[in-house]
């Protein structure tokens, strides 16, 4: 029965989730997904990486959805992720002045993704963090995980949740900085070096 | 050996019967599926074997999961929710309406929110290059849509019904007909992607993906209710289909807004 009685809260039971499946790739990816970073701005970084499952294979199949804070530490509201136009019935990409904080990039054949966003800006009690969303074919729930950039060891050290994880598994959280505003945060669903995946309660 | 139908159903029955253990010895009742769901082949090296480390919301009102992306007219077209109208011609197959609201746990609407849909065409094909199902494309389908929830948490889409097809995951192995739906809430952590399924499909007990979702109430949560109301006279049948959002949202932070 899918008619909810929200007058009997009792019944306002979650929907459960399913996999997203092998058939996304023309339906949720859109151009401009991963160019979340306004053009030219000045704390643009760029984070990539790969996912792998636990034999160690990339996932040509999987996608990631990164939510993150301005570089003030500010919470984006503008829309305008997947512009798009009503005349050709396509996409118009982003406007490349406006920040929306969220962007959507697909692995390709080799299991790699990669975006280019805003330093995010510390916020409350945390250490500077985007947020990952990660989907992906045979992955029956999403998995959350969040991306930390090194350099403020202090800032790190302090952080409500990185100070709780096991000091074995808190660099899976942490990206590694390549240099010139780069930074690999590699995902591993399962296995040696499984990445930390968060729950929300 | 090749895997068979039969041998699914045995692995099926076992989740199920370990299932009605768990609760049985008093354990709380899954409404979501385990991300370890052996009878769904994909899912044995994706899942993660360490327990999730839980981050209590209420601890921090600041954390950016609370909040969400936003989306707005400039993201949707006219006829982005009309799935039988973005090509020239008429896309073949029964044409259906299906609508309902978004709801979050308390059973409020989420107003203004991004929902997209993606489907096979009606027969059992998907506009995808990687789709090796040799059932006919349909030039006047795509099977993509996308919506924002109105002031009362409505969304609502004019599609054609989808056809079930077959998948290689063991012999004879077939979807039922369904539609996914991606969506967002007003946090980042009530995010949920899953499949609508159609009433009394005779497929439901042999697939492992709908099966995933053990418990039998919440199995039901996902097939969505005809409701001639919604039919439209001379054109298309209605279903309804109402989703609930999980995950912690920050209500006293609108509610101060």
């Amino acid at each position: 029965m899918t008619k909810i009685d929200t007058s009997r809260p009792e019944t306002v039971l979650p929907t459960p989730s399913h996999t997203v499946g092998p058939f996304y790739g023309h339906a949720l990816p859109f151009p401009g997904g991963e160019d979340i970073a306004p053009i030219g701005h000045p704390d643009t970084i760029a984070v990539h990486g790969y996912v792998y499952d636990g034999a160690g294979n990339p996932l040509p199949d999987a996608f990631v959805e990164l939510w993150g804070p301005d570089p003030d530490g500010n919470i984006p509201r503008v829309d305008g992720s997947m512009r798009r136009d009503g005349a050709s019935g396509g996409f118009m990409g982003r406007t490349g002045v406006e920040f929306t904080g969220w962007g959507r990039s697909q692995t390709d054949a080799s299991g790699h993704w990669s975006a280019r966003t805003l330093r995010p800006g510390a916020r409350g009690q945390s250490a500077p963090y985007l947020s990952v969303c990660v989907f992906a074919r045979g992955l029956l729930v999403h998995l959350f995980t969040r991306i930390y950039l090194p350099g403020d060891d202090a800032a790190l050290a302090a952080d409500p949740l990185l100070s709780r994880v096991d000091e074995a598994r808190r660099g899976t959280l942490i990206a590694t900085d390549g240099g010139h505003g780069t930074y690999r945060f590699d995902i591993r669903l399962q296995g040696e070096g499984e990445t930390v995946f968060l729950e929300f309660q | 050996m090749t895997l068979t139908q039969h041998d699914i159903d045995q692995e099926i029955a076992a989740e199920h019967a370990a299932y009605e253990k768990r609760l049985a010895d008093g354990a709380p009742v899954e409404h979501q599926p385990r991300r370890d769901y052996a009878p769904y082949r994909s899912s044995v090296l994706r899942h993660p074997k360490q327990p999730p480390v839980t981050i209590d919301v209420s601890q921090d009102p600041e954390l950016v999961e609370l909040h969400s992306p936003a989306f707005g007219e400039r993201d949707i077209t006219e006829i982005d929710n009309d799935l039988t109208r973005q090509h020239n011609g008429e896309p073949i197959g029964e044409r259906i309406t299906v609508s309902g609201r978004l709801l979050d746990r308390d059973g409020r609407p989420i107003r203004g929110q991004l929902v997209e849909i993606w489907q096979a065409n009606s027969a059992g094909r998907y506009a995808h290059q990687r789709e090796q199902h040799d059932a006919p494309l349909d030039p006047n389908f795509t099977g993509v849509g996308r919506t924002l929830t109105d002031a009362d948490g409505q969304y609502h889409f004019t599609t054609v019904q989808p056809g079930p097809y077959p998948w290689r995951q063991h012999l004879n192995a077939w979807r039922p007909a369904h539609i996914h739906f991606s969506l967002f809430g007003t946090a980042f952590t009530q995010r949920l992607v899953t499949q609508m399924y159609f009433p009394a499909d005779p497929l439901f007990p042999y697939d492992p993906i709908i099966q995933s979702v053990t418990d039998d109430a919440a199995r039901q949560r996902l097939v969505a209710t005809y409701d001639h109301n919604l039919s439209v006279p001379e054109f298309s049948m209605g279903y309804h289909w109402d989703i609930v959002l999980d995950g912690p949202h920050a209500t006293w932070i609108e509610e101060g807004r």
